[in-house]
C-alpha cells in the first residue's frame, strides 16, 4: 500500500528537504522499513533501539495518533495520510 | 560548541558573559542548546526539537559567569518584573524587550484557606495579576523577545486560551503580526479577550491536541515565531521567573512543598529548575523542596502514571472543565514526573465538582479569583494537606496560574444571588430573617 508521509522539519535533511514523500506498508512497521531503504537513517530516528517508536515522536494515520490505534502494527488503508510530527510543548 | 567563539574577544567581556553568536556578538549568558534526552548540542536558533531523536531541547546557561555577575542585591536593584532576573534568561542582555510589566506578582500568605486545610504556613502565589491575567505573560514576554533578536515579525501560537490572550497582547506591544490557533470549543471569555488585541484569530474543529498537531505541520512551512514550537526552548525559560520571584518573597529561601498545575508539565520541570538555579548561584541555600503537581480527573495521564508508579505515560483524549490544563499527550510530562518523583512530591487529580469547589473555597477564604486551572491546583492541595503528604507546619506555596474571569461558565448555575426580593426594606428583612 503506497501511502503519502508528511515529514517534519528535523527530518527533512534526510529526505532532501522534502516535505511529503510517498512510501509503501500495509502498516506503519512495514511503512518504517520503506522509509528506511529509502532514506537511509530514518529508522533509528524514529524508533528506539527496542525498535519502538520514541516518546517524543508522534506519529498520525489519517486524524489519529497511532498510540491509539494499533501502535507500530496499525494497517495503513489506500490514500490515507501518515504524518511524523515532534512532541509539542503545552499552550495551556 | 559553535555558538561560543569567545576566544576571539577580549577576556574582560568574556568575563560579562558575552558570547559571539553566528557572526554577530551576543551579550548573554547563554552557551547554546542541549537535548534533554541524548545530549547533543546545538547552536542558538529558532529550533525546538533534536534532529537525532526529537527530544526537546532545552537552554545551556555560564552559571559561574551569571553567579559572578548576579547578588541579591542586584537583583533588588532590578524592575519589579521578570526582568530584575535578566542574566538567567534566554536572551541578550542589551536585547529591547518585548515588555507589558510582567511578573512580581503577589505571594499572600494564605492564613485563611491554610486554617481551612490545617496548613500553617501555606502562601498563594497569585499569578492571575499580570497583564493579560495569567502566569503565560512570563513565557511570552521572553520568547516575542527573543523572537525579535531572530528577526521574526510574526508571532503564533496554538492555544488553550491563556497563552493565546499573552501571544496576541505582546504582539500588539511589539509591533508583530499574529497567528493565533484555539480550539473551537474555547471558553467565550477566552476568545474575546485574545481578539481584541487584533490578531488573525483561527478557530480550529479540533481539541488542543489537534490544534497542536495543526500548527507543528504549519510551523514546517512558515517562517514564524511559534512561541511553542521553534520558540519553545527560551519562551519556557520565562516560567522559572515564578520560582525565582518565590524564593525572592521568602527572604531568601525555597519552600518547603510546592503544588503546580500538570498541562504539559513545563512549569512544573521550570520552578523545579528556578528554585535549582538559584542554590547554583549561590543565592539560596540548598534545595530541598517536595514539587507536588495537580491534574483534573478528565485529563490526569501524569497523575494516572504517577499513581500506577510507572514511567510510562500513555497520552488521553481530554474531557474536563479545565480546559487550559487539557494536553492529553503532555510534552514535558516525563520530567514532571521525575521532578515529582525525585523531590519527594505526590500528583493529584480532581473531578470537574471538586474543582468547583475549590476556586469557591479560594475565593470565599482568601478573596482570589482563579479560572477552573487554579481551582485543580487548590483541589490538589486539599487532598495532598488531609491526606498528610503536606505537613502542618511545612512552607507552603500552591501556584494560581490564570484568572476566574475568564472560566465564568464553569460557575454558571453553581453561584448566583443569595436572595431575590422586592423594593421594599421588608422583603429584604423577610429573606433574611431579620
Amino acid at each position: 500500500m503506497e501511502v503519502r508521509v508528511r515529514i517534519p522539519s528535523p527530518l527533512r535533511n534526510l529526505t532532501g528537504n522534502e516535505g511529503e514523500v510517498t512510501a509503501s506498508g500495509s502498516n506503519v512497521r512495514e511503512l518504517i522499513s520503506d522509509l528506511e531503504s529509502k532514506y537511509p537513517g530514518m529508522q533509528e530516528r524514529l524508533c528506539d533501539e527496542t525498535g519502538e517508536v520514541r516518546r517524543f515522536v508522534n506519529v498520525f494515520v489519517g486524524e489519529e495518533d497511532i498510540r491509539f490505534l494499533g501502535g507500530l502494527d496499525t494497517p495503513l488503508d489506500a490514500g490515507i495520510e501518515v504524518s511524523i510530527i515532534p512532541a509539542m510543548a503545552g499552550g495551556s | 560548541m559553535e555558538a561560543q567563539n569567545a576566544a576571539f574577544l577580549p577576556f574582560s567581556l568574556v568575563e560579562k558573559g558575552i558570547f559571539y553568536l553566528k557572526g554577530k556578538v551576543e551579550l548573554s549568558f547563554i552557551e547554546g542548546l542541549k537535548c534533554r534526552e541524548c545530549g547533543r548540542e546545538y547552536p542558538i536558533e529558532p529550533i525546538h526539537v533534536c534532529e537525532f531523536c526529537f527530544g526537546p531541547l532545552e537552554v545551556v546557561y555560564n552559571y559561574d559567569e551569571i553567579a559572578a555577575t548576579v547578588s541579591r542585591e542586584h537583583i533588588e536593584n532590578g524592575p519589579a518584573s521578570i526582568w530584575r532576573y535578566a542574566e538567567l534568561l534566554p536572551v541578550s542582555q542589551d536585547a529591547p524587550r518585548v515588555a507589558l510589566g510582567v511578573g512580581f506578582s503577589p505571594l499572600v500568605k494564605a492564613d485563611n484557606l491554610g486554617r481551612k486545610l490545617g496548613l500553617n504556613n501555606l502562601y498563594v502565589k497569585n499569578d492571575t495579576q499580570n497583564p493579560t491575567f495569567s502566569f503565560k505573560d512570563r513565557v511570552v514576554s521572553v520568547a516575542l523577545t527573543r523572537a525579535r533578536e531572530f528577526g521574526f515579525d510574526v508571532a503564533a501560537c496554538a492555544s488553550t486560551g491563556n497563552l493565546a490572550n499573552s501571544v496576541a497582547a505582546h504582539a500588539a506591544k511589539a509591533g508583530m503580526k499574529a497567528y493565533v490557533f484555539i480550539p473551537a470549543d474555547l471558553e467565550q471569555g477566552k476568545v474575546l479577550t485574545t481578539a481584541v488585541y487584533g490578531p488573525n484569530l483561527v478557530s480550529v474543529d479540533g481539541n488542543y491536541d489537534e490544534v497542536n498537531r495543526l500548527c507543528a505541520e504549519i510551523a514546517s512551512e512558515y517562517n514564524w515565531a511559534f512561541v511553542n514550537v521553534n520558540i519553545r526552548p527560551y519562551y519556557a525559560e520565562g516560567s522559572k521567573t515564578i520560582a525565582y520571584e518565590t524564593a525572592e518573597q521568602l527572604g531568601g529561601r525555597a519552600p518547603e512543598h510546592v503544588v503546580v498545575p500538570i498541562a504539559s508539565g513545563s512549569l512544573l520541570t521550570k520552578v523545579k529548575k528556578g528554585f535549582d538555579e538559584m542554590a547554583r548561584i549561590g543565592l539560596i541555600d540548598e534545595v530541598v523542596t517536595k514539587i507536588s503537581g495537580a491534574q483534573a480527573d478528565g485529563c490526569a495521564p501524569v497523575a494516572t502514571a504517577f499513581k500506577a508508579g510507572v514511567d510510562v505515560i500513555k497520552p488521553i483524549k481530554p474531557k474536563t472543565i479545565a480546559k487550559s490544563l487539557a494536553i492529553g499527550n503532555p510534552a514535558d510530562g516525563y520530567y514532571a514526573l521525575n521532578a515529582v518523583n525525585g523531590t519527594g512530591g505526590s500528583i493529584e487529580s480532581s473531578s470537574d465538582e471538586e474543582i468547583v469547589a475549590a476556586m469557591r473555597l479560594l475565593a470565599e477564604t482568601e478573596g482570589i479569583f482563579t479560572e477552573t486551572a487554579g481551582g485543580v491546583t487548590v483541589a490538589a492541595l486539599k487532598k495532598l494537606a488531609e491526606t498528610g503528604k503536606i505537613g502542618p507546619n511545612e512552607v507552603t506555596v500552591a501556584y494560581i496560574t490564570g484568572l476566574g474571569l475568564k472560566t465564568l461558565e464553569a460557575l454558571v448555575g453553581k453561584v448566583g444571588p443569595t436572595a431575590e426580593i422586592g423594593t421594599k426594606i421588608g422583603d429584604f428583612q423577610h429573606a433574611f430573617d431579620l
